[in-house]
């Protein structure tokens, strides 16, 4: 029971921060929120017993992604006379591209299958979502998506250093 | 249980603050020696309670926030920087288990099967209290200090985060327990990976915004850096964070490359007696690192930026890859993943393992 509570308290908590996002006014704010709210994913992470995922998830969006988003913003010091005026258009076509995307995130929860487990909210065993069983899985059953993915971003390493340089010849 | 854990954590964080304190107190010795001073010795016996008197002097000054601040984030950002400080004290273990009162007392406060990650998410979130305290402020020195200090972070983060993986390779575990546990006796990881511990060190300096690497809070260039504005406890908590971070990476540096808890002829001693000496020999190890950081500081220039960014992508993080390169590879060798032979072996490790099973 108290594990429970503790489930849904944090579920609401994620989407309050998650709301405040997109609701403070002043960008720095919003981005503090939004390392709020992966803490708070993180955090329903261990819920689900998947430390890995759930410190990776630190290290990566608030370490290192958040902390660069941060930094822009920080630099550009947006207030709010200078804030750019977004058309009507704009708006609409926003409205609809993200409620599309609602559609189809609810389309995919609904036919999501809960093991019955979980449903009784017994715990799992102990080594599920562990490190070990998570190596195991990716470097056997999912080895190619993980190749593939890593493919990806050396594509996009070597897109950004070939950017930075020609900018740098430009100035020269 | 509970209660157990709680008293543990309390004594942690007692021990961290108080050797913090006399950190300050040591360092001014530190640098009086080596500049050929006395240093403080007006509070108490050989200025014992200089600390003390720092304490009183920090609390009794003006609370000021500036009137452009964003006073909220202002506040924050000396709290989130305390509060990375001493979380990473929580998972380091701090010696073999101690019986008290005839029960067995794990010197740990959480031992985690994923450890060392949990170190490397803390020190990736400990640039936060920087950077928004050196925002909020809204003064462009301030500004200048939270970018640089941000900038300097991540990149060193990178080749601190590659030689951990060299470490985790060859102990097989992400528990910091079992990488100590590894190192038993003399059985050091420094004497296996020179190269790794080397870049190691550099880095936590960096990550620790120590000279020489004080870039954020370089007075002759940006007069305090990202605590201009800071005054009062406020202001001591940035400093004092920067001497229990001094404590706890020592500590993690020692578990990681110097044997944690391990002194050579540790089998000779059991129970409490091994208990004591292993805790007396951790701090031994972690004190000392404290004095060579010191060292450093009151020794080297500081260097400039470019130089900075220039050592930790174009040095560290390459020679950091090929020590990882090399050490898989050595490992690779060594335990014959490149041979049929070992293959067979492990056949038949695994069936003995199962027979192990059937028989109990």
């Amino acid at each position: 029971m108290s594990i429970e509570l503790i489930v849904y308290g944090l579920g609401g908590l994620t989407i309050g921060s998650a709301l405040m996002v997109i609701l403070s006014k002043h960008p720095v704010r919003s981005v503090l929120y939004l390392v709020l709210t992966f803490f708070l994913i993180s955090a329903n992470y261990i819920m689900l017993n998947a430390q890995f995922v759930a410190i990776v998830n630190i290290i990566v969006y608030t370490g290192a992604i958040m902390v660069l988003f941060l930094f822009v913003l920080m630099l550009l010091n947006l207030s709010k006379e200078q804030e750019p005026k977004t058309s009507m258009l704009a708006k609409l076509a926003a409205a609809l591209a993200g409620g599309s995307l609602l559609v189809v995130f609810a389309a995919a929860i609904k036919d999501v299958v809960v093991p019955e487990r979980l449903m009784e909210g017994q715990i799992l065993a102990d080594n599920q979502g562990m490190i070990e069983s998570l190596g195991q899985l990716l470097f056997t059953k999912y080895v190619l998506p993980f190749e593939v993915s890593s493919i990806l971003f050396i594509s996009a390493m070597v897109g950004a250093v070939l950017l930075a340089k020609r900018e740098k010849q430009i100035i020269e | 249980m509970f209660l157990e854990k709680l008293i543990l954590v309390v004594i942690v964080f007692t021990i961290s603050l108080v050797i913090a304190m006399y950190a300050t107190y040591f360092e001014r010795k530190v640098a009086a020696w080596l500049q050929d001073r006395v240093g403080p010795d007006r509070a108490g016996p050989f200025g014992l309670l200089q600390p003390l008197a720092d304490g009183v002097k920090m609390f009794m000054k003006e609370d000021f926030i500036p009137k452009n601040s964003d006073k909220w984030l202002f506040i924050m950002g000396p709290g989130i920087a305390m509060f990375t400080a001493l979380i990473t004290s929580t998972i380091i273990p701090w010696g073999p288990n101690l019986n008290v009162f005839g029960r067995d007392v794990v010197l740990q406060v959480a031992d985690f099967n994923i450890g060392i990650l949990f170190i490397l998410g803390v020190l990736s979130i400990g640039v936060y209290g920087i950077m928004i305290g050196g925002w909020a402020s809204n003064n462009k020195y301030s500004l200048f200090g939270a970018i640089r200090a941000s900038s300097q972070m991540i990149s060193y983060e990178l080749a601190l985060g590659i030689t951990v993986i060299t470490i985790v390779m060859m102990t097989g575990s992400l528990s910091l327990r079992e990488i100590v546990e590894s190192q038993h006796g003399m059985n050091w990881n420094i004497f296996y990976q020179p190269v790794a511990f080397l870049v190691f060190f550099i880095c936590s300096l960096a990550e620790l915004n120590r000279a020489p690497f004080d870039l954020p809070e370089c007075e002759s260039e940006l007069i305090g850096g990202y605590h201009t504005e800071y005054g009062s406890m406020k202001l001591g908590f940035f400093l004092f964070a920067e001497y229990i971070s001094m404590f706890v990476s020592s500590a993690v540096i020692t578990v990681l490359f110097l044997g944690g808890y391990n002194f050579p002829g540790m089998d000779h001693f059991s129970g409490n007696t091994l208990a004591i000496l292993s805790l007396l020999a951790f701090f031994g190890k972690i004190f000392f690192f404290i004095f060579v950081i010191m060292w450093i500081r009151w020794t080297l220039p500081r260097f400039r930026f470019d130089q900075l960014m220039h050592l930790g992508w174009k040095t560290l993080i390459p020679v950091a890859l090929i020590n990882l390169l090399v050490t898989g590879l050595v490992i690779a060798f060594t335990s014959g993943w490149m041979t049929k032979e070992k293959q067979i072996s492990s056949v038949d490790h695994q069936v003995e393992k199962t027979e192990i099973i059937v028989k109990r």
